[in-house]
């Protein structure tokens, strides 16, 4: 079995239908994308899997555990974590303390009122542990909202990962990245890819088929073709599109 | 290996300014003013840091807060009256209270945000004060609660009389230190630190893992039962409690007092609002009975061109000596 999966799900926003009948899984340590048009649902779908919204209908298992419904702070402490496609940060908090907070560690003592939040040794060390791996552990004390754009989108999945999740949902982690960026960001993507179960949704083409194991296209709130990169390349629907223009 | 970052229990600043504060029966009245101003300037700066915890650090638009500070100073004067003539217990029983009002507001208002949390608020806060106003046989309606005493303080080996200003303000003075301190840890504790989180992203808190409104609630809590602390110093210091320091302008003066002090981004901002609101009402009033507009329109102008407030006049002076100073840690390869 997947370790998340997503059956039958329907979500209407009054008479807009924006999920329909959308299944999906995502098998444990593999990397998984979606992709699609502007509009498509792929957002909303991130959305219902990590409990933003609640679906009307369809059901939703993370580790055989039916999680349709939870709230997002519950999923959460299931162990997963999501990043968000606008910058969703502490800003006012420094690099260092945007990861702490998120730890489980952090999560824990969150009951008490009158000790020091961070004299632990281990629980610093794990911050920095996450810090170095998107990169940003020398702009540790800097404030989050000094950061440039890049480091705050490494940031963003910092965040996410600090939380120790064993399924990371990235949403659209490239978007306003340049090349230099985008590659950067590609290359933390493939050091992360293996250590946890990865899903990515994504515009950019290239990046996702690169990295993926497995696609699956979303379009009118329903999931169109699902497939290996190289499968999906001769997918005629994907070919049709502007997504096949791959070289 | 990274060491582990603490943050002083003790500051420099904090002891400088307790010490401050101890100073002053020894010069107050040589300087034109009176003992009992003193007074007054600490326990309306306890409550204004009881406020902040929930306006500045916690983010939160409380324009009910004067609901709690009377309730504490009518639960203080009523378990007096019927419960035991001990100043703990009566102090005890005005936080507690106080506290309870909170939880039950905190009940409904913990899921908003913004401008629904603030106007709720305010109707709580209006609901507790005309209850005050009507509930005549409790707290003696508009006429207030008379007769209340300064309690004496029992320490077990020694009692002290806290009849007259001077011991009344030692006394208010050692709640203050305490209120602080406790208040200063917690805004570097875990929980505050989880706040301080909420109060800059809440979805981000909420899917890293935090029941956000269980937070918000705690906050009002604990802000509400030391409000009512506050308020039973003030009954002290008054010998009554009435219903106007519940009204929506008294509510609205701590949020002034904070605001101009600097709350938002200084934890002493609103100590600082509670000496300058009550310096300008005998200051001012001395020469003009329309004190309020005066300070009304220098609130105004702060918030218009300062909105960061006294406090944040001096962070912005002490910021850009450090920016003038040369940059620490290891030198960065990248231009910026």
């Amino acid at each position: 079995m997947a370790l998340f999966e997503a059956h039958e799900l329907h979500l209407r926003f009054g008479d807009r239908v924006v999920l329909e009948n959308v299944s999906l899984s995502f098998e444990a340590g593999r990397l998984s994308g979606i992709i699609g048009p502007n509009g498509a649902g792929k957002t909303t779908c991130f959305n219902v899997l990590t409990g933003r919204y609640k679906p009307d209908r369809g059901r939703v298992l993370f580790d055989g555990r039916d999680i349709t419904g939870r709230s997002p702070q519950q999923i959460a402490r299931l162990g997963v974590a999501r990043s968000f496609q606008i910058m969703t940060l502490f800003d006012e908090f420094s690099v260092f303390e945007n990861v702490a907070i998120a730890l489980p560690k952090t999560r824990a003592r969150g009951h008490d009122p009158l000790g020091q939040a961070y004299a632990d040794h281990a629980l610093v060390d794990e911050a920095y542990d996450v810090l170095e791996k998107v990169g940003l552990a020398d702009r540790a004390d800097d404030e989050a909202k000094s950061l440039p754009y890049g480091a705050r989108r490494a940031l963003e999945i910092a965040v996410a990962l600090a939380s120790r999740p064993k399924l990371l949902f990235l949403d659209e982690p490239t978007a306003g990245l340049g090349s230099d960026g985008r590659a950067r960001l590609a290359d933390l993507v493939r050091k992360l890819k293996g250590i946890l179960t990865i899903v990515i949704i994504e515009h950019d083409m290239e990046f996702l088929f690169s990295l993926a194991d497995d696609i699956s296209v979303i379009h009118w709130g329903q999931v169109i073709a699902r497939g290996t990169p190289a499968a999906l390349k001769a997918n005629p629907w994907v070919e049709a599109s502007n997504l096949g223009r791959l070289n | 290996m990274a060491a582990g970052r603490t943050v002083p229990t003790f500051t420099s600043a904090m002891l400088l300014s307790w010490a401050f504060f101890a100073t002053v029966p020894f010069w107050i009245e040589q300087v034109g003013l009176y003992q009992y101003l003193g007074i007054e300037i600490l326990i309306f700066a306890t409550y204004a840091l009881a406020f902040n915890l929930v306006l500045g650090h916690a983010g939160l638009p409380s324009f009910g807060h004067g609901a709690f500070f009377g309730i504490g100073a009518y639960a203080f004067g009523l378990a007096q009256f019927n419960v035991g003539r001990n100043l703990w217990l009566c102090l005890a029983i005005a936080a507690l209270t106080a506290a309870a009002a909170g939880a039950l507001v905190a009940l409904f208002i913990s899921h908003r945000r913004g401008i629904y949390y603030a106007l709720l608020t305010i109707a709580f806060g209006q609901i507790f004060w005309f209850v005050a106003i009507k509930a005549h046989s409790i707290t003696g309606g508009e006429d207030g609660l008379l007769k209340i005493e300064r309690l004496p303080l029992s320490l077990g080996f020694t009692r002290v009389e806290l009849a007259s200003n001077v011991s009344l303000y030692y006394f208010v003075l050692a709640i203050f230190i305490c209120v602080s301190l406790l208040l200063w840890r917690l805004a570097h504790s875990p929980f505050g630190r989880i706040v301080k989180a909420i109060k800059q992203n809440e979805t981000r808190a909420r899917f890293v893992g935090y029941d956000v409104w269980r937070y918000k609630a705690a906050v009002l809590v604990i802000s509400a039962g030391l409000s009512g602390l506050a308020g039973a110093l003030f009954a002290m210091a008054q010998t009554s409690a009435f219903p106007d320091v519940m009204s929506l302008h008294y509510s609205g003066y701590v949020v002034m007092m904070t605001l101009v002090g600097g709350g938002l981004v200084s934890f002493w901002g609103p100590v600082i609002g509670a000496g300058a609101f009550f310096l300008a009402r005998d200051v001012i009033g001395a020469l003009t009975t329309g004190w309020m507009l005066w300070f009304g329109l220098s609130f105004v102008v702060l918030v218009l061109f300062k909105p960061e407030g006294i406090a944040g006049m001096f962070a912005g002076i002490t910021s850009r000596e450090r920016k003038a100073a040369p940059p620490r840690g290891k030198p960065q390869l990248q231009a910026r």
